[in-house]
């Protein structure tokens, strides 16, 4: 915190005007639009979530009707999944951090990375439309026979939209391998990138792998809906069950999209807030790599109770064991890092904290779920809801939250308040946990998933749940709020005010346009911690 | 930092390839549908799309430079047709050892019922 004014000439100050902004090519701008279209995308999932969590806070169905209520948690999954957790992370932090990592003005294809939005926002304003114009009742999962043969609702309206988001998604991981092969400074060898650009790019190759499945799944859905196909439909020779099957192979390997960025940011934070090289760094870096191929062979276990064969389901679990064992190292080898290191708890580091802890009870539940028993008596129940919210809403946006106010100083030029910070992390904390943990008990006692209405037994943990829900939506308040109010009001962050290592950290805060004044050439390993003698800690 | 272009410099085709490889595809589109006439029983479906991997390697091969292209990009097309064969390879765990027996539900169904006087009447509507 040398200077306690702004650099003169930064990325934000170069052009004014909407069209430097909608026309803009710059990698840090791009990222800008993506958080603001997401954070509306949230907002909408979120609403969605709150009159659910408003209607089951009574047994009787009595807030909404049962139609209403089978739209309100499709399209809180079909928003949530694809159009906030899909490009949380990839496409804000990723976009903003990517070329700077590897010492680069951009990314490789600046012009098609801002198509990426623009395709981005057009599927989102489809799926939109179809939401408003009447909405689905699916489910997020687009389950035929139902989505085909007997849904009324726009169905096929909204799987175009999440078709046309597809492509977005393909261009972003396409555009992020090529920059992370091709366009890494002088010296930065593969061993040498911080662990955000292994996970940034095992996260890339699920995009490109999975998402035409995805894509042409739902065309086929749509088509069978439009042109009465006979690929799904039994009765003209289809299979229902290849719909699971084809939507899974994406739809699995999605939640890597999810959580595989997501440890790369706490590889980031933990490293730098422990002042230490992350322990088994080759082993970390791999470990992303493995996850992203496993994550492809293991699609199976959403299908137990579908009616695939006992054989298949027997391949299904046992590979499913193996995707627990890269995620265990990563878990262990974070751990072993805080050893000994010179720990801080700042705002990020208690995010990564609540990353590690609960994606560790998200990920341990799943084992429970891999195991064909157990599945068959949890299936479609509160468990799974509350095993997969764990990893995603305790993993992802934890770490997607870690993350923002971990690089805030670098993309805005100013600190949040570190008080208000902590209130954040606390109440997001305190409020996610209130809200899923007691889904694992409704579950394990029998609640089902997708009713308004339950035996009165329940009502206790869902009012907790509910309680939980509306403290969570307060947690997510306060950063939005604190956040905004910092771009005019927080203190000047200076160029590294963390202390931390890597190639973002050494240019100014906002970096100026093109990122670096000269090409940096890199002479050490990430995370060179240990020859580091004065902190600036927080 | 800039890309470097040694390695992505074009390769010049000659048009005489385009040519040829246009005229071989069209030949493959007339053997495909002659051999649509000729009842081939299940091997239908396997000569059609044989001929299609044919014609689809082709365009990979030359309209798309595959052929002249460097082995990263090389790798990362069979890394492409490598994932295809795992969706389809696990997908046939399943085809290819279903049998109707092994729903839960059908076997519910071959149980032996229970005598008449020990079924709930609730269950016999
Ligand atoms: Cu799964």
């Amino acid at each position: 915190m040398s200077t306690a004014v702004l650099p003169r000439e930064n990325y934000l100050n170069t052009d004014y005007g909407l069209r430097s902004w909608f026309l803009t090519t710059d990698h840090k701008r791009i990222c800008i639009l993506y958080l603001l279209t997401i954070t509306l995308f949230f907002a909408i999932g979120g609403a969605f979530a709150t009159v659910m969590r408003l209607d089951l806070a009574t047994p009787a169905a009595d807030l909404v009707s049962d139609e209403t209520y089978n739209k309100m948690f499709t399209m809180h999954g079909i928003i949530m999944v694809f159009f906030f957790l899909v490009p949380s992370i990839p496409a804000t932090l990723g976009n903003f951090l990517i070329p700077m990592m590897v010492g680069a003005k951009d990314v490789a294809f600046p012009k098609l990375n801002l198509a990426s939005w623009y395709i981005f926002t057009a599927g989102g304003c489809f799926t939109l439309w179809a939401l408003i114009s009447g909405g689905v009742d699916s489910g997020w999962t687009f389950y035929t026979p139902f989505s085909t043969l007997s849904s009324n609702t726009n169905v096929t309206l909204a799987a175009l939209g999440i078709f046309i988001a597809g492509f977005s998604s393909i261009l972003t991981g396409l555009n992020f391998m090529v920059t992370i092969h091709r366009m890494r400074a002088p010296g930065l060898t593969w061993f040498r990138m911080p662990l955000f650009l292994w996970s940034m790019y095992a996260a890339s190759l699920i995009f490109v792998l999975g998402t035409p499945v995805i894509a042409i799944t739902l065309l086929l859905v749509a088509a069978e809906r439009v042109l009465h196909l006979g690929i799904f439909d039994p009765a003209r020779g289809g299979d229902p069950v290849l719909f699971q099957h084809l939507f899974w192979f994406y739809s699995h390997p999605a939640v890597y999209i999810m959580v595989v960025p997501g440890m790369g940011v706490v590889s980031e934070i933990v490293a730098a807030f422990s002042r230490k090289r992350i322990f088994g760094y080759t082993f970390v870096a791999f470990s992303s790599l493995a996850i992203a191929i496993l994550g492809f062979l293991v699609w199976g276990h959403h299908l137990f109770v579908a009616g695939i064969s006992v054989y298949s389901a027997l391949v299904f679990s046992l590979l499913s064991y193996f995707v627990a064992i890269p995620s265990a190292i990563k878990v262990f080898n974070w751990t072993a890092t805080l050893y000994k290191g010179s720990i801080s708890f700042a705002t990020p580091m208690l995010y990564a904290f609540g990353f590690i802890w609960m994606f560790t009870i998200g990920g341990l539940t799943g084992l429970f779920l891999a195991a064909l028993g157990i599945d068959i008596h949890v299936t479609d129940t509160y468990f799974v809801i509350a095993h997969f919210h764990y990893i995603m809403v305790g993993g992802a946006i934890m770490a997607y939250l870690g993350g923002l106010h971990y690089w805030w100083p670098k993309m805005t030029g100013r600190l949040y308040p570190e008080g208000w910070g902590k209130l954040g992390f606390i109440t997001v904390f305190l409020g996610f946990n209130l809200t899923f943990f007691p889904q694992f008990i409704l579950g394990y006692m029998g609640m089902p998933r997708r009713y308004h209405a339950y035996p009165p037994e329940f009502q206790t943990l869902n009012v907790l749940s509910s309680a939980g829900a509306s403290i969570l939506a307060i947690g997510y308040l306060i950063p939005l709020v604190y956040l905004l109010w910092s771009l005019k009001y927080g203190p000047i962050a200076g160029p590294n005010p963390w202390g931390a290592k890597g190639l973002e950290w050494t240019t100014s805060s906002p970096p100026p346009k093109h990122n670096f004044e000269t090409t940096p050439i890199v002479t050490e390993p990430a995370y060179n911690y240990s020859e580091l003698e004065e902190t600036a800690v927080v | 930092m800039a890309i470097e272009h040694t390695e992505t410099t074009e390769h010049v085709v000659p048009k005489r390839v385009y040519y040829t490889i246009f005229v071989i595809l069209m030949v493959m589109t007339y053997t495909t549908v002659q051999v649509a006439y000729f009842d081939l029983g299940r091997f239908n479906a396997v000569a059609a799309l044989l001929i299609a991997f044919f014609k689809a390697s082709l365009v990979v091969l030359f309209f798309m430079h595959v052929k002249y292209a460097p082995k990263l990009i090389k790798l990362f097309v069979l890394g492409g047709l490598f994932w295809l064969a795992i969706m389809l390879g696990i997908t046939m765990t399943d085809y290819m050892t279903r049998t109707p027996q092994e729903f839960p539900m059908s076997r519910v169904n071959t149980v032996q019922p229970l005598p008449a006087a020990h079924v709930p009447t609730a269950l016999l509507g």
